[in-house]
């Protein structure tokens, strides 16, 4: 387990309680009753600190290492996956990842950014940052999901498009402005979920959905904070400053009208315990589903447009 | 030329030289060079046993391998215009034809049949290769055509698997407008909703590749297979430079986003079965699903784990 800076007393604890774990000739007795007063104690802490986590430490959960990724959504809530690959024009670009499968029972298209989970991986991944290739993917299988009247599942997790010199030369900004737009054209249901990072273009580019989930934790923003210290503070320190002024965390967006729907992490994080991370968010993406196939497919469009075009009608107060 | 040959009295030379392999039993595979028994050859579907390396598969073999239970039906194709341009080279073009179908036992390069895939209902025009190379002229478009109104017909998703070295040039012109031809005879699969996948095989060159073969709703193909437009040796006089390895292959074009996935040859009919299941919204019992009010009241909850 990795932990963050802000975890260390609850970390110190747990290291205790392993200490103790490994302890077997004294008490045994005593041992178990001091591993669950310590284990009260863990379970207390973590109540305490992730009740009212901060924008900053919210950021860092949002991109913790053990933090369930897409593959892991994948493996768990949907069988018979298909990947399918390419944008039939110049590469496959596995920052995307896109496919069929069957979600408790309905086929689905499911397209997300996956960051990778080791340093090869990650490498592979190009640490969920996609290129245009990977934008013209995922419209192309959000057309082709449309064609075939199936229902699209988008599951965001990026820091952001990828800057470099080779992506805009193809059309970074014009790949990722397609797949805006497809997202708001097809006729079938499309439930977009934030399921850690909602990295700028990068991510509205794939949720734009009648339904936008986001999971307790998650940040969803224009920029990330470290980029948006260094340009308006000028300095990358304040990024704790630009967290907390950006308004990305799933409560204040859900209070925006941004995001429809907040999704509870379990105790701690979604990191400790992905299992129950992943089941939760499968149950409320099944009941969205449930209640979008039974929209006719000109009123999802009709709907889906609506909303975006009435974004940011409500305020903070 | 060796000793032997020169100067081993000719009975000694017949003792000594390895025995002739009879062609029909033994194949070489022509990757890994081990000789292969034809029966050993029939059981992989031509996938060598030493290196997996995928030869071409013969197409009747090609059918029973994918439709469910290897249970298909033939449709018969109409007839064509036979050699339109009274076309001849150091042959005449209908004599090649009567040739090849002699060897081949067949009219033309393509064969239609249909059948269940997964419990799909599913139509399949497969080229021959052994039939001039599987090149397209009048007769193949025709199959294409036919296939593509079968699919139409009965409501069944539609898959072409080229394997073709491209236009057949004695049909000159009549044949490039094939391309177009099969064009409009696939989108009006895919105009009815209909899936239409392309199972690409080792050659899709050409004409073939520039047309139908790049237009399926999803493209898999077979491992190692040449697919692209220009051949190689005509892009190598071109550009006076060796290409790199692995140029035009299977996956090469993956990883330039031509294709959606290379799949073995022997995990084919599974990978079509769940396509097809999940295209047409079949449910893991066979029923259908579809869109937007026959969603299923309790979505199952045995998936993934
Ligand atoms: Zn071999």
């Amino acid at each position: 387990m990795n932990f963050l800076d802000f975890e260390k007393p609850i970390a110190e604890l747990e290291g205790k309680i392993e200490e103790l774990r490994h302890l077997s000739d004294s008490d045994e007795i005593n041992i178990a009753e001091e591993i669950n007063r310590l284990q009260l104690k863990v379970d207390k802490l973590l109540r305490a600190t992730y009740s009212k986590l901060s924008p900053w430490q919210k950021s860092q959960v949002a991109r913790h290492p053990d933090r369930p990724h897409l593959s892991d959504y994948i493996a768990r809530l949907v069988s018979d996956f298909t990947p399918l690959a390419g944008d039939r024009s110049f590469a496959d670009d596995k920052a995307i990842i896109g496919g069929l499968g069957r979600f408790r029972g309905q086929s689905v298209m499911v397209i997300g950014h996956e960051k990778g989970h080791d340093t090869e991986s990650r490498v592979l991944h190009n640490f969920g940052m996609a290129k245009p290739e990977g934008y013209r993917k995922a419209r192309r299988l959000m057309e082709m999901a449309d064609h075939f009247r199936i229902p699209v599942l988008t599951l965001v997790d990026t820091a952001g498009a990828y800057p470099g010199v080779d992506a805009e030369a193809r059309g970074q900004a014009e790949a990722i402005a397609r797949s805006i737009e497809t997202c708001l054209d097809i006729r079938v249901p499309l439930i977009s979920v934030i399921i850690g990072e909602g990295g700028s273009g990068g991510a509205i580019a794939l949720a734009a959905g009648n339904v936008v989930l986001m999971l307790e934790h998650a940040i969803y923003s224009v920029i990330s904070p470290e980029g948006c210290a260094s340009i308006l503070w000028r300095s990358g320190d304040a990024a704790k400053d630009a967290a907390e002024a950006l308004r990305l965390t799933a409560q204040d967006l859900h209070a925006l009208e941004v995001i429809d729907e907040i999704v509870p992490e379990p105790l701690g994080g979604a990191h400790r315990n992905p299992e129950v991370t992943i089941s939760t968010l499968g149950d409320h993406i099944e009941r969205s589903l449930k209640t979008l196939c039974l929209i006719e497919g000109g009123v999802l469009r009709a709907r889906r447009r609506e909303k975006f075009l009435a974004m940011g009608k409500v305020g903070l107060s | 030329m060796n000793w032997l040959t020169n100067f081993v009295r000719p009975k000694i030379q017949r003792l000594v030289r390895p025995r002739e392999v009879p062609e029909n039993l033994w194949d070489k595979c022509p990757q890994c060079g081990h000789m292969i028994f034809h029966r050993d050859l029939a059981k992989t579907l031509s996938v060598c046993p030493h290196c997996d390396h995928h030869m071409r598969l013969e197409v009747k073999a090609r059918l029973a391998s994918l439709f469910d239970g290897g249970q298909y039906q033939r449709i018969e194709l109409p007839k064509s215009v036979v050699d339109p341009l009274k076309f001849r080279d150091s042959k005449r073009y209908v004599d090649r034809l009567r040739d090849s179908q002699a060897k081949t036992s067949e009219q033309d390069a393509i064969v239609v049949a249909h059948g269940k895939i997964g419990g799909t209902n599913t139509v399949i025009a497969a080229f021959n290769f052994a039939f001039m190379g599987g090149s397209m002229g009048m007769a193949v478009g025709d199959g294409i055509v036919a296939a593509a109104e079968l699919a139409i017909l009965q409501d069944a998703a539609l898959i072409l698997i080229p394997a073709s070295g491209g236009a057949r040039m004695q049909e000159g012109i009549l044949s490039l407008m094939q391309m177009a031809r099969t064009t409009v005879a696939v989108d009006k699969v895919k105009e009815k909703g209909l899936p239409y996948i392309v199972l690409l095989t080792d050659p899709t060159t050409g004409g073939v590749s520039a047309s139908f073969a790049m237009l399926g709703d999803i493209h898999i193909s077979e491992p190692g297979a040449v697919i692209g437009f220009a051949g190689a040796r005509v892009i190598e006089t071109t550009i006076r430079e060796k290409l790199p390895d692995g140029f035009q292959r299977a996956e090469y074009l993956l990883e330039h986003g031509m294709v959606d996935m290379v799949v073995h040859r022997h995990k084919l009919p599974e990978t079509l079965a769940t396509l097809l299941g999940l295209l047409r919204h079949r449910g893991p019992a066979g029923q259908v699903l579809s869109l937007p009010v026959d969603i299923p009241d309790s979505f199952e909850t045995d998936t993934g784990d």
